[in-house]
């Protein structure tokens, strides 16, 4: 018999291990002699933990799952009070495009047959017998753009940092995803970590650089423990090291951990704290393209754009490029958080209305009550209403609306949100986040919760206020962190008027 | 553990040692001197200036730059309660604000037993199971106010 019970740590956080550790003990109990695989989530957080059993019909999901649901397992499957059938099957998983998590939730993440056996290492192989140029030319074509929420075109990164000449070149892979309502890397470097890694060995094959690091944030100690042992496994195997898979070239890679500063999920500040210094934003230019970690060409790339990589040497830059809206090509893992009744990421092509992400894919709040707003993109992404729910998920559709699609993370609110809070939640983040370099972030973020706390005590001369310390904070921020900050706090501002109207209506 | 100025001196020389051959090896040194103290030793710092070239005020700066490295031992357990926006849409708030009245403690307060040490993170990834809280290395999702209670009585709170 074999039982897949997911290690992801959504699923962990929501009872696995326990659910786990009943599956031994039942198995031993009976002597019936179980395989138990440790996979990575399918992404349906409100099922997990999901467990699956193999069956010659395919597998089967049973969830989510209770220690004492488990007994019921090594009897008639069919009778089970939480089976949910094939998990192939469900609406949730069928209407899916999967690219770039086509084996997340498949495969065992620490098995490296389980991935060759599911189309893994086929695009490295494919890339060790290509130039650098054929390679970031691929790249370039399947029109990836950077998956962190720039939306920068990865294949024009790359060629910037080809065509630099230098002795010594890097990849860095950002896994510092602080935004919250986003987990998207996380999920992918617990449940498929050699897709990043091989990834990044595809990356420095493509630029020339012999030596990568992950920078991957301290708030993610699962993560951690699986992309160290993933990088172990293909040292050994010979996917990383002096000669990736006999090709003759090298590339070494090291995982670095951060140290709880959202700042350093900036590029510049993530350069900085990975040589060892303080996490201050660097000016632009030089681009890290240039001058990068220690001075050295660098392809600074998120931990989605990288694990995306693979699938497009596999299936091709066109197969890629076919999907998508505009020049917003591609698949994209929608990452769906906060009060919502199904939470969790569905990859899909760019384009669906984001009306149809909240009440069709989320099934609205899980509380039930009216969706209130939508914030879009993470801390820095702007709140929409649904008045505005036509608008189609893509990069300058979302731009084209006032706001961002960031790293594609939507968190819900019903309607007991005070959009006053979360305008003060905003300030208050850049406050403590701010790396201090520049004035707008530094002192701006500080003003902006005195200057919303005296709008809620009523008042209203503090609004234009507020609105100016923002177009200052949008035009004079060195990075994304003050220069964004303004949107959540405007959109709550210019969507939500009588949440800032409170002091004077407690007045009236 | 024998904590003399000594026995520190030569085990965080030790620690930069092992590292020295990293590019940047200054957070991961700063982040093994804490496993091993569960803090920042003040007298830490010269040493980590002299084997690395730096000034004391640099590896200060570094230190003080990041929210995960401590000037003092925390308590026994940390207990770190998501403060970002999905948890805050699913309940956060009043679970920390709970959390705050039970323990007695502000923020980056620790106990008056020395058991638990509260913390705010900014998102731990779990943002489709909030409101979510991590125990030390152990993430918690879907956590109510029993579920508070219980991880407050285990650590001895």
């Amino acid at each position: 018999m074999k039982i897949y019970v997911p290690l992801d740590s959504a699923a962990k956080a929501l009872g696995a291990d326990r659910v786990a550790d009943a599956v031994i003990a039942e198995a031993a109990k009976r002597g019936v002699d179980v395989e138990l695989v440790r996979n990575g989530t399918r992404g349906m957080i409100w099922l997990e933990p999901l467990v699956e059993v193999v069956t010659d019909a395919g597998r089967i999901g049973f969830g989510p799952m209770l220690p004492s649901d488990v007994a019921a397992l090594f009897d008639d499957l069919g009778a089970h009070p939480k089976a949910l059938g094939l998990v192939d099957d469900l609406d949730w998983m069928k209407a899916q495009t999967r690219l770039t998590f086509q084996r997340c939730g498949v495969i065992d993440p620490l098995d490296l047959e389980d991935y060759a056996a599911h189309g893994g290492l086929v695009g490295l192989k494919q890339a060790t017998e290509m130039s650098g140029a054929d390679i970031v030319a691929q790249v370039t074509d399947s029109g990836l753009r950077g998956r962190g929420g720039a939306g920068f075109p990865t294949g024009i990164k790359w060629q910037t940092v080809h065509g630099a000449q230098a002795e010594q070149k890097y990849i860095v892979c950002n896994a510092d995803e602080g935004d919250s309502g986003t987990f998207a890397d996380r999920m992918i470097m617990e449940g498929d970590p050699f897709t990043l890694i091989e990834g990044m060995a595809i990356a420095g094959l493509a630029v020339g650089a012999t030596k990568g690091y992950i920078y991957l944030r301290s708030e993610y100690p699962d993560a951690i423990n699986i992309i160290n042992r993933a990088i172990e496994i293909a040292n050994v195997a010979g996917i990383l090291g002096d000669d990736v898979l006999g090709s003759g070239r090298a590339f070494h890679l090291e995982n670095r951990v951060g140290a709880g500063a959202y700042v350093c999920g900036e590029e510049t500040s993530l350069l900085n704290s990975l040589e060892g210094k303080r996490g201050v934003v660097r000016a632009k230019p030089p681009l890290p393209a240039l001058e990068g970690f220690l001075g050295r060409p660098t392809v600074v790339n998120n931990v989605i754009s990288l694990a995306t990589v693979p699938v497009i040497m596999e299936k091709g830059a066109a197969h890629y490029a076919d999907f998508g809206l505009g020049r917003s090509k591609g698949t994209i893992p929608l990452q769906i958080a906060g009060n919502v009744k199904f939470g969790g990421l569905f990859e899909t092509a760019f384009g669906l209305p984001l009306g149809e992400i909240v009440n069709t894919l989320a099934g609205g709040t899980r509380t039930g009550n009216p969706v209130k707003a939508v914030q879009v993109g993470g801390p820095l992404g702007a709140y929409f209403a649904p008045h505005q729910f036509d608008v189609p998920f893509g990069y300058e559709e979302f731009d084209g609306a006032g706001g961002l699609i960031g790293h594609a993370g939507l968190t819900v609110f019903d309607d007991t949100a005070d959009m006053l809070g979360m305008a003060r939640f905003a300030m208050e983040f850049c406050a403590v986040e701010s790396c201090g370099k520049c004035t707008p972030c530094r002192i701006g973020a500080v003003r902006g919760v005195e200057t919303i706390d005296r709008i809620a005590e009523g008042d209203a001369d503090a609004i234009p206020l507020l609105t100016d310390l923002c177009d200052t904070m949008k035009d004079g921020s060195l990075c994304a962190l003050g220069g964004f900050t303004p949107y959540p706090v405007m959109s709550a501002l210019t969507l939500f008027p009588d949440d800032f109207a409170v002091g004077k209506k407690a007045a009236e | 553990m024998p904590n003399t100025p000594a026995d520190l001196a030569e085990r965080v020389a030790a620690i930069c040692t092992a590292h020295a051959h990293l590019e940047g090896p200054m957070l991961p040194i700063l982040h093994a001197v804490q496993a091993e103290y569960g803090f920042i030793p003040e007298p830490a710092l010269q040493i980590i200036a002299k084997a690395n070239g730096v000034t004391r005020a640099e590896v200060h700066g570094t230190m003080s730059f990041y929210h995960d490295f401590r000037e003092e031992p925390a308590g026994k357990t940390v207990i770190k309660i998501c403060r970002a926006e999905a948890c805050q849409a699913q309940g956060g708030n009043g679970l920390a604000e709970a959390a705050m009245a039970k323990l007695g403690v502000d923020w980056h307060g620790t106990t008056s037993n020395g058991a638990v040490t509260l913390e705010p993170v900014y998102c731990l990834g779990l943002c489709a199971c909030g409101p979510a809280v991590i125990v030390d290395d152990t993430v918690v999702g879907a956590v109510d106010g029993a579920m508070l209670d219980a991880i407050l009585t285990e650590a001895g709170a």
